[in-house]
């Protein structure tokens, strides 16, 4: 084989790649709408599930999740926020910060299933907020914190040295400088990192399956310390725990979810375009 | 008579090692333009940023000796260094407005001071829009963004900015690099008039403009200060070898 | 001589017209919490290996060691072997890994070196799609349409190691993918425009130049893609078939139906006491991943603080 040809064949086997990582991706999607559309109605929204679930809609599940993810936006934003303040103005190139990356990077590799018994652990049982929203809303706030701050650092150091540096020429204490000409330009970056975490956190199960989610409720919470029910975990049981499920129920439950947490993503991608193409400098 | 700032064995090495200054003493008379000039890398900009303490922003660096305004050492531990920086202001080499408009560029330090007056603010940055010749130019479009301006409104913009406070000294880190001579010209003759109320530390553009503007100068040579004196003597009769080298262009 | 010379005001004393230092206390408050917040990750990784311990210590004191290394998971009758799930656990991880890998870093490869613009300009969305869908829709979707597919290909059942690895796989190429690119991208381009011009054709250039050079970046790429395999739970859940026994060795193991540990943990926690053993050892398991991620996530890091030292020494 000549150059060339070898040239021509790789090119030809890395195009055909990416074409086997792409077209699945969406397949996926596309099956999962083709295959659920048919279920999405005013009822299946709106109705709590009826006769052993195979029936109805999957409101309580739907509100569970939008109130868990409210939830985990309580939970994580403030933490997630003041860490990155920390880390991009305030820490020092030394060890100490050294040990909080390094716990950062770690939380973000932990398993959702770990975060799961570690809700349970100390959440549920040794606070003893019991199974209950406030257990699940802290410990999926915790599993979203490691990627809200570091999209967030990445934000605040994108905001120019210059302008902090005048900003001290001009006067301004650390924190006005970091108010006044940090926080506002990194606003779009840290908001996009924030709906990213959310829309994560919506769509896990594993971390609430022993700290919040409900197999099946007949009454929609009533306070932060009642279970409820949730869309993931609601997919899961109706996919395997509920025998004679028809599958176009399992399907357009699949579908909301793929909606609400590709629109987390959709949301998040036009911010950060419409913000950078905003950008004075 | 104390001198309005007083330099005083000031050493200083950044992080990697480099000294980039070595036992500095000067003394700075109130309203007097005074002029910083030398070669690259001689140590001009670092000393500026030692007056107002931004070099404090750089971490692992080391510094001796004392920085003395009206007799206060800027360095002791009980100096609020952010009232430090709002009586010595400071206009950097490239014009760096601040996102947002030209009036809100003006009104910064006025509020970051806790300046809540409208009024007051108002009648400031005018003030100091007209002290930097640039106010009839910008009245009608004081709500532009700041980055609309051209290069040498900007730092026009920059250099009024830097009076709103009405600080006592003004740091000129080469404020007139990358503009034309009109330009240029606009900022020396503001300068002039500007210091009859501050005094001002100026790095300059050039030889040249060293001499235009000085009323005194310093000669830096890699961290080391080689000569001060008056413009006359400095720029017509300088008594080191090297600063006669220098100003009449041998080496540079 | 103006009147400032002849009195000097104080630039310690505050602005005549402003108030005095009212704004302090506020920002001490402001900033206190800030640093609190920055430490707050290194409390709270502590605090879960704390509270794993507390919860699975017991069981490393109560269950014989032989017991936790023999090779039945049956805890009904307090046999707690771990080894199936371990096994389990890697012949899933290592299927996802042979299969992302190369999928992964060719599609980096072509996103970096041959896709124009405005391709990438489309199909970066779409891996970040691939990244958002949940697991649990992933897993869904391998129980009711992928598994079938396999099992119609000729195997027992379609609840395989083989099933998990596919869809795992799919779940760690975002990541894989990203970073080999940041990885590629951060090779110089002299190096490349170097033998191009050398006359190298744009594959060698890669195959001997460029994937070399970006080496420590994909060995980073490929770590971070095995903790995201081994960790993930719902999607392997529903698709490896669950059965807790080691499989017979060889390329068949892949195509038997396995438990992983973090399959076994989210399937029998709901059913245990609360304190008792069986309850322990669920906690045990998760003392494991947590150990296994800390591991694979800390050297992984330790090579991106390596490389970049490297670098930096070199300039």
């Amino acid at each position: 084989m000549t150059r060339q040809q070898t040239q021509r064949l790789a090119q030809w086997l890395i195009s055909a790649t990416a074409v086997i990582v792409i077209l699945p991706i969406v397949l996926v999607v596309v099956y999962v709408v083709a295959k659920g559309i048919g279920a999405i109605n005013w009822e299946f929204l709106t109705q709590p599930p009826r006769n052993g679930m195979t029936e109805g809609g999957i409101f309580p599940a739907l509100l569970g999740t939008i109130i868990l993810t409210l939830g985990t936006a309580v939970a994580a934003i403030p933490l997630a926020v003041g860490a990155a303040i920390y880390l991009a103005e305030y820490a020092g190139d030394n060890r100490f910060t050294r040990a909080i990356r390094l716990a950062i990077v770690n939380l973000a590799g932990i398993p959702s299933i770990v975060y799961g018994l570690f809700g349970l652990g100390m959440f549920v049982l040794f606070f003893n907020f019991g199974t209950s929203i406030l257990a699940g809303a802290l410990t999926l706030g915790l599993m979203t914190l490691p990627v809200v701050i570091s999209t967030a650092e990445e934000a605040i150091l994108t905001v120019p040295q210059e302008f902090r540096v005048v900003s001290f020429s001009l006067g301004a204490s650390r924190w006005q400088t970091i108010r006044h000409q940090v926080l506002p330009h990194a606003l779009p970056g840290i908001i996009t990192g924030i709906i990213l975490g959310l829309g994560r956190a919506a769509g896990e199960t594993a971390p609430i399956l022993f700290t919040v989610a409900a197999f099946y409720l007949p009454e929609l919470p009533k306070s932060i310390f009642d279970q409820t029910m949730a869309l993931p975990y609601h997919l899961y049981v109706i996919a395997t725990q509920v025998p004679g499920m028809p599958l176009s129920i399992q399907y357009g439950t699949a579908l909301v979810l793929l909606f609400i947490v590709l629109s987390f993503t959709l949301v998040a991608t036009v911010i950060r375009t419409v913000m950078r193409r905003r950008r004075e400098w | 008579m104390t001198a309005k700032l007083s330099i005083q064995n000031l050493s200083f090495t950044y992080a990697d090692g480099a000294q980039a200054l070595r036992q500095i003493n000067m003394d700075i008379q109130a309203n007097e333009l005074f002029v910083l000039f030398g070669p690259s890398r001689a140590g001009k900009t670092t000393l500026l940023r030692l007056l107002n303490r931004l070099a404090d922003l750089l971490e692992g660096t080391e510094r001796t000796g004392e920085v003395l305004i009206n007799g206060r050492d800027i360095y002791a531990p009980n100096v609020d260094v952010t009232q430090l920086r709002r009586r010595v202001g400071m206009v950097f080499a490239v014009p760096t407005p601040l996102p947002g408009s030209i009036y809100s560029n003006l009104a910064y330090s006025l509020q970051m001071a806790g300046i809540r007056d409208h009024h007051t603010i108002a009648e400031r940055v005018e003030r100091s829009l007209r002290q930097a010749a640039l106010w009839d130019e910008v009245k009608d479009r004081l709500q532009d963004s700041a980055f609309a301006l051209s290069g040498g409104q900007k730092q026009r913009m920059c250099l009024a900015r830097s009076l709103a406070l009405e600080p006592e000294i003004i740091l000129l880190d080469n404020p007139t690099s990358g503009l034309d001579p009109i330009s240029t010209a606009m900022v020396e003759d503001s300068l002039f008039q500007l210091k009859q109320q501050y005094t001002i530390i100026m790095v300059p553009h050039s030889v040249q403009q060293a001499s235009r503007v000085a009323d005194r100068a310093a000669f830096l040579l890699n961290g080391e200060l080689v000569e001060v004196g008056s413009q006359q003597q400095l720029f017509m009769h300088p008594h080191d070898k090297r600063t006669e080298d220098y100003v009449t262009g041998r080496f540079g | 001589m103006s009147t400032f010379d002849e009195a000097p005001v104080s630039w310690q004393e505050p602005q005549k017209d402003a108030p005095p230092a009212r704004r302090n206390w506020s920002e001490l408050i402001i900033e206190t919490l800030i640093r609190l917040a920055g430490i707050s990750a290194v409390v709270i990784i502590t605090l879960i290996f704390l509270f794993l311990l507390k919860e699975g210590a017991p069981a490393f004191m109560q269950v014989p060691i032989t017991n936790l290394l023999s090779t039945r998971w049956y805890p009904i009758e307090d046999m707690f072997g771990l080894i199936p799930l371990l096994v389990g656990s890697l012949l899933v991880t290592i299927g996802a890994v042979a299969i992302a890998v190369p999928l992964g870093l060719t599609t980096a490869v072509y996103l970096g070196e041959f896709a124009p613009p405005w391709q990438r300009e489309i199909l970066k969305p779409v891996i970040e799609v691939l990244a958002a869908i949940p697991s649990i829709v992933l897993g869904f979707l391998g129980w009711v349409a992928l598994a079938p597919l396999i099992q119609g290909a000729g195997a027992p059942t379609g609840l395989t190691a083989f099933t998990g690895a596919i869809i795992l796989a799919y779940m760690s190429l975002p990541t894989i993918i990203s970073i080999t690119e940041d990885a590629l991208y951060a090779v110089p381009r002299e190096y490349r425009d170097g033998a191009l011009a050398l006359g190298a054709t744009q594959w060698q250039t890669i195959w001997r130049v460029t994937l070399p050079a970006a080496r420590s970046g994909i060995v980073i790429a490929v770590m971070l893609g095995v903790g995201r395999a081994i960790g993930e739970t719902m999607a392997v859940m529903l698709v490896t078939g669950n059965a807790a026994n080691i499989p017979q060795f060889g390329l068949g193991a892949f195509f038997q139906p396995v438990r992983t540990m973090t399959a076994t943990i989210a399937a029998e926690m709901g059913e245990v006491a609360q304190g008792s053993v069986h309850y322990s050892v669920l906690f045990a398991i998760g003392i494991v991943l947590f150990l296994i991620t800390f591991l694979v996530n800390s050297l992984a890091t330790r090579f991106i603080g390596g490389s970049a030292r490297r670098r930096g020494g070199q300039i």
